[in-house]
């Protein structure tokens, strides 16, 4: 039992903060989304050198032989300041998946390029209809002489109108539902028969439905083992959900400071309103909200590299659920406490507000996380 | 950061349990196991045991013959114990009143009380709240007035103290009483340590809405109490008496008897049946209940990890202490809540379950009910959680003042 960081995690995280701190202010953010690429060229290649994108992988693939703790720490002090650049979508989901299941050739060439922050990759696995079953699967994949031809509807696929690739599951046997069958492709996202409609989602993230009609990749555009995808892509969302976990806990850390902040300066009735017991009793309620919502980030962590996958899901899905009932309570209540302030686009409470709202309907929302948690007492 | 327990807490937690399963007595564990109420003899048996081992007093201080273990260390040891069901070591002696006589006590006080502290031989109770001194304790008016006469100086004490826990088997009562109206109310308040046995004190019962006898009212009429029986120095009580408060929030998440409460819910949750027969767990609406409040646990029980680890040996937790309180109180509440519900009609009958304090005891096991009925007393009793020890909202007045800075 050891809740310390190592020097190497502190120093990692330090000068993230310190760079963000200097180059990543709110209204420095502000100027990056209105940007065509919707976030920072700039801001990546300063994460590529300071080895953040290549710190969850190993070093014989070139990366830095971190572990989820220290991507959750990464992924916190990123969300502390609403960074917009896809992480999430290239190093936690795709860069994990090509790493546990891509070939020798494919872990040099697209985590190399990943890692070094010259390719971006996202993974285009949900569908329309499909809500959050990782399962359902409609998009086919058919043999093509030696290569596959690829059909179907992705929906909401973060990162993808910066994606230079898609990872794309498609069905080469069984049916829509069946965890069997389903496969994973690496598509250019320039290819013949793709098409990104994009757009950005309610916190300002670009994101994209992609269509794909007949789109022939070779054989070599396999990844892992035919019809054998599936749980990989479930680990990798799983990897995604405590990322997801642990950069709501550094929105919340920020939205809690800001409000604290605007409870002290702001003035009504002849004195700050932070006096008023109604006010305090809510902020403490927020500050247990979070900290309780930082140790099941932690838990979430150290929990998604398990062995077991059914103790992995469990606690992965506890997690989600649990900081999404924090989320709404914080995000919501800082809505309120900041008054009209809060409803207005000119402050940083607003933002922080619809990433987190965006981040409780990403990979399963309370209800499904709940549903899942709580399927697993029946044989707990 | 590592939430795993390393191989030398791995072995720790196997030596506690070994030791637990070896010496806790039969009938205790067979009253734990359904649910029973222990006695206030299983109490001191069970200290008693602990004492031998050389584990009375896992907060204190090896100076003084406690274990000297670490945070996590007490933590394994807490959840071992809530685990098996042994008795609760009852805190007033344990973790209120010594660490004040330790630190502001003087040498021979140190010698007299705290050995028959640790040893069981002496039963603690606590004079703080009064009728109309609650959250708002400083406003306590008890008075103790000095003296001399024969048998050398002293206090005369008047008044009245209550929510005396258990003090019905007390040898002894630490007090808070006014020595000074003069000042902030703060400033005239002194710290004494009162025999039970002296004329004037008289203990009356108080029946919680549970109908158990667990606390009392204390009135003190012309009470004569020793100079040397104060701790520090006159009029300076009310700095003692927030350093006993900051000891008597250590534990107070209650995780380990929490987690056995939980187990339990959910065994009860298998064998009551729901609708059409099947077990009540296989409702999801009555399951989602459950999964919550073990979310709210898991959460609970790393926090209540991370503050431990950070207190290291410093054995006082910081306001953040709070926290833990809030949920912890409000997590038994929700325990208690299922478990009642759980048991659909046989929530209703009002067996009592075996406390010995008001003299008559009932078995759980009667043939007509199921053995876990008259679990809903627990319901009501533990109301009290969000109330002791500083209210949930004392306890978001702490936050917002000490953490907050509001």
């Amino acid at each position: 039992m050891d809740f310390n960081l190592s020097e190497e995690q502190t120093a990692i995280q330090d000068s993230l903060k310190r760079y963000l701190a200097k180059d990543y202010s709110f209204e420095q953010r502000r100027a990056i989304l209105k940007s065509p690429l919707g976030h920072s060229a700039q801001a990546w290649a300063t994460y590529a050198e300071l080895g953040i994108l290549a710190l969850p992988f190993p070093e014989s693939a070139g990366g830095l032989g971190g572990n989820a703790i220290d991507t959750m720490l990464i992924a916190e002090t990123l969300g502390t300041s609403l960074a917009l650049e896809p992480f999430l979508a290239s190093v936690v989901l795709s860069g994990s998946l090509i790493n546990d299941i891509g070939t020798p050739a494919q872990r040099e060439s697209l985590l190399g390029g990943i890692t070094q922050g010259e390719l971006l990759v996202s993974l285009a696995h949900g569908e329309p209809g499909a809500r959050y079953a990782t399962n359902h699967v409609a998009t086919t994949a058919k043999a093509d002489g030696s290569g596959w031809s690829l059909s179907g509807h992705k929906a909401v696929v973060l990162g993808a109108p910066s994606a230079n690739k898609l990872l794309v599951s498609a069905r080469t046997s069984g049916g829509a539902f069946d965890a069997n069958g389903v496969s994973l492709f690496v598509v250019d996202a320039k290819a013949a028969g793709v098409t990104i409609r994009a757009y950005a989602n309610q916190d300002n993230q670009r994101a994209g439905d992609v269509l794909l009609k007949d789109v022939k990749v070779g054989a070599d555009a396999l990844v892992g083992a035919v019809n054998q995808a599936l749980p990989a892509i479930e680990h990798a969302i799983d990897r995604g959900i405590a990322a997801l976990c642990a950069e709501a806990v550094g929105v919340m850390a920020t939205l809690n400071a800001q409000t604290l902040e605007y409870l002290k300066n702001r003035k009504q009735f002849g004195q700050p309103i932070g006096k008023f017991q109604a006010l305090q009793h809510r902020m403490a309620e927020m500050a247990i909200a979070a900290e309780q919502a930082r140790s099941m980030a932690l838990l979430a962590a150290v929990k998604v590299d398990t062995s077991d996958a059914a103790d992995r899901r469990r606690h992965v899905s506890a997690a989600k659920a649990y900081i999404g009932q924090s989320a709404r309570k914080v995000g919501q209540d800082a809505v309120q406490m900041h008054g009209g302030m809060g409803v207005t686009d000119e402050l940083m409470a607003a933002h922080l507000f619809k990433r987190l709202t965006v981040i409780n309907a990403t990979f399963g929302d309370v209800e499904h996380h709940l549903g899942k948690f709580s399927d697993s007492l029946l044989v707990a | 950061m590592n939430l795993d327990y390393s191989p030398e807490e791995q072995k720790f937690r196997d030596e506690v349990r070994s030791f637990i399963n070896a010496k806790l007595p039969a009938d205790i564990r067979d009253r734990a196991q359904t649910g029973q109420r222990g006695s206030h003899e299983d109490i001191i048996r069970w200290q008693k045991i602990l004492f031998e081992k050389g584990w009375g007093a896992s907060s204190w201080p090896e100076e003084f013959g406690g274990t000297g273990w670490n945070a996590v260390q007490r933590h394994i040891f807490d959840d071992e114990c809530a685990e098996a069901g042994t008795p609760m070591q009852l805190p007033f002696g344990l973790k209120m009143v010594a660490p004040v006589i330790m630190r502001f006590g003087n040498a021979a006080q140190k010698a007299y009380y705290l050995p028959r502290i640790i040893s069981a031989q002496d039963w603690w109770c606590q004079g703080y709240s009064e009728p109309g001194a609650g959250s708002d304790l400083a406003s306590l008016k008890t008075r103790a007035v000095r003296g001399t006469d024969a048998d050398g100086e002293h206090y005369i004490v008047n008044g009245q103290k209550t929510w005396n826990t258990l003090g019905q088997f007390a040898d002894w009562i630490f007090c808070l009483v006014r020595t000074s109206t003069e000042g902030r109310q703060q400033e005239g308040i002194s710290f004494l340590l009162i025999n039970m046995k002296t004329p004037g004190i008289t203990v009356k019962p108080i029946i919680m809405l549970d109908g158990e006898h667990e606390v009392n009212e204390v009135w003190f009429d012309n009470v004569r109490v020793p100079v040397e029986n104060r701790i520090g120095e006159e009029n300076k009580g009310w700095t003692y008496a927030k350093f006993l408060l900051g000891h008597e929030r250590t534990g107070i998440a209650g995780v380990g008897r929490s987690k056995s409460a939980l187990r339990r819910l959910k065994a009860l949750a298998r064998r009551q049946l729901g609708d059409n027969g099947k077990p009540l767990i296989e409702d999801s609406r009555f399951r989602d209940r459950i999964a919550q409040v073990e979310m709210e646990l898991i959460a609970l029980e790393i926090t209540n990890l991370k503050v431990i680890s950070a207190e290291g040996k410093q054995h006082a937790p910081g306001p953040e202490a709070s926290m833990l309180k809030i949920k912890g109180s409000e997590i038994q509440q929700m325990l208690t809540e299922l478990c009642m519900q759980a048991l659909g009609p046989y929530a209703l009958p009002w067996l009592h379950d075996g406390l010995d304090l008001a003299g008559s005891s009932q078995p759980l096991t009667d043939a007509f009910a199921p053995r876990d009925a008259g679990i809903s007393g627990s319901y009501f009793n533990v109301r009290k959680t969000t109330i002791y020890g500083g209210s949930t909202e004392v306890q978001k007045n702490i936050i917002s003042q000490m953490i907050l800075g509001l």
